[in-house]
């Protein structure tokens, strides 16, 4: 069930290297120029899916397993060990069991998915991703009559992931989905980025991607997946399910209880880049919107 | 009891008891220092500064602020430099006010006297404060004025930054001599909307976290603390 998702831009839209390591000083210069058409001022309209530099990528970071800084990721998760890496697969599936990242990956087509990845607390990137269709795995390994929803967990090993260490969060980090969001077409594992390995920051070895749904839904170094038939617990909800709803769906018209979720700042453009209106569903309504018809989006946030 | 009455006839006891425990901390950690090359260490402090002009530290005192513009214009404030350079001017505010509020208890418990740099302590964490809050007017809601009113209307960490900028502001602008002079005792009356600002400028920071980091706690014990000692001691006060 591969390549049911293609994106309207491909590797040649990419930015060169070189390129995209300028890019920030070019931003700068025309810093001046943009200052003057600032004041009274709107959001920008997105434009196109140019991916951000894989510098960017990998330099800011939600990890809190790592640090809860932006650039802990980056300096602390080199000390994860990613290999060898296994993947428990339970609950109500016919091939339950401990499968090595190696055999989990047996079959899967990994193809590259350029989406938008827009972060609850109002910043975005757009990332080169390749994986696979999670709805791939998922039919491969059996889904039976009853599971409604899938829930993941992320590796707990504090003598490699320093954030484990104090009880910032209830360890192991887990999320969940629907079972027909789970094996909508968008939803992909993760396994790199830019057509490398994924690094460790970003998630490695195996991570989930859901495009349309704010970025800590896309849970990292995954270990464990059930399928469940009731709604799993998931690490942010149990934290603040005021501000974090089990769904959280990106939409511009239902803000977080603190802040505004209408507009976002699209990382990596420099001091002046200004704010982008945020799109209902990331930008994804086409796609997944049916998903959720009939549920009043303001109460299942 | 007998030491301190030969050595420090004219100390008040919280001050000498101040340097006792500096001096047992001292001796605990290994390393002995006479009592005596204490006091004299802060008898050269106030020696110097009394000496010093205050006027430098204006300048000194905006130096990180143009650090972190060319940081910034040259691309050295990361991937989000926008959010980086609101946060760290918002947090060197918070420490000009917390040196500020530090004068006082300074003075009372280690005999140090800054109290000539206590105003333009004040005024470098205001212009901090305004720095923050034009970054975040220019640069963070690039003059949204839709977005803006909302998050001043609706947003309780935004109306709480807002309400400490206009508690300083009148703090700021009789800040002068000719102020002093004119509003007389109400003038401290006046300035004692430090208290309320700083820890409302605390939870402004809090309010905008998503789990507890140590860097929080720290700022939040500072915000708290340094208020919480002016309560303690007025109520002293009032109980005698």
């Amino acid at each position: 069930m591969a390549y049911r998702y293609r994106s309207p831009l491909t590797y040649a839209d990419v930015t060169p290297k070189h390129i995209y390591m300028n890019r920030r000083q070019l931003m700068a210069g025309s810093s001046a120029l943009l200052g003057a058409g600032l004041i009274g001022g709107h959001a920008r309209a997105q434009g196109a899916l140019e991916p951000n530099s894989f510098e960017d990528i990998t330099n800011y970071n939600n990890f809190y397993e790592f640090g809860t800084g932006k650039t802990d990721p980056a300096a602390n998760a080199d000390r994860l060990t990613t290999d060898p890496w296994s993947i428990e697969i339970d609950g109500l599936v016919d091939n339950p069991g401990t499968y090595s990242l190696a055999e989990l990956l047996e079959g899967m087509t990994i193809e590259e998915r350029i989406y938008r990845l827009r972060c609850v607390e109002a910043w975005s990137m757009v990332v080169p991703w390749n994986g696979f269709e999670l709805a791939d795995l998922l039919t491969r390994v059996g889904v039976q009559d009853g599971a409604q929803y899938v829930a993941f967990e992320t590796l707990v090993r504090p003598e490699e992931m320093p954030g484990q260490r104090r009880n910032i969060l209830d360890w192991p980090y887990r999320e969940g989905l629907r079972l027909d969001e789970a094996m909508h077409p968008l939803t992909i594992l993760a396994t790199g980025l830019y057509g490398e390995a994924l690094p460790n920051q970003n998630g490695a070895p195996l991570r989930l991607v859901v495009p349309w749904k704010y970025g800590f839904k896309s849970i990292k170094s995954i270990v464990r997946i059930s399928l469940v038939a009731d709604e799993p617990e998931a690490t942010w909800n149990m934290q603040n399910p005021r501000e974090y709803g089990f769904y959280s769906n990106v939409n511009p018209n239902v803000d977080h209880p603190r802040w505004s979720q209408a507009t976002e700042r699209r990382v990596g453009g420099g001091l002046f880049s200004g704010r982008d209106e945020t799109l209902m569903f990331n930008g994804y309504e086409d796609e997944v919107a049916s998903m959720y018809d009939g549920m009043d989006l303001s109460v299942y946030y | 009891m007998a030491a301190r009455g030969r050595r420090f006839p004219d100390a008040p006891a919280s001050q000498v008891a101040c340097i006792v425990l500096m001096k047992r901390a001292a001796a605990l950690s290994g390393r002995q220092v006479p009592l005596l090359r204490m006091t004299k260490m802060i008898d050269w402090i106030n020696q110097t500064s009394r000496k010093l002009p205050e006027w430098p530290l204006y300048f000194i005192g905006f130096v990180p602020a143009a650090w972190l513009l060319w940081l910034g214009v040259n691309g050295g404030l990361g991937v989000e430099p926008i959010r980086t350079l609101e946060q760290t001017l918002g947090r060197i505010a918070l420490q000009f006010l917390f040196a500020s509020l530090m004068v006082t208890p300074l003075r009372r418990f280690a005999g140090l006297n800054l109290l000539k740099f206590r105003r333009p302590l004040g005024l470098l964490g205001f212009g901090y404060v305004c720095l923050h809050l034009a970054t975040w007017l220019a640069l963070d809601m690039v003059f949204l004025w839709g977005q803006i009113v909302e998050d001043l209307t609706e947003r309780p960490f935004i109306i709480i930054g807002m309400t400490v900028f206009l508690l300083l502001l009148p703090l700021a602008l009789t800040s002068t001599r000719k102020w002093i002079r004119r509003l007389g005792p109400r003038w401290q009356t006046l300035h004692r909307l430090i208290y309320l600002a700083v820890p409302l400028a605390g939870i402004h920071f809090l309010m905008q976290e998503r789990v507890w980091t140590v860097q929080l706690i720290v700022y939040l014990t500072l915000a708290f603390g340094l208020v919480g000692i002016r309560l303690i001691w007025m109520r002293r006060r009032t109980a005698r």
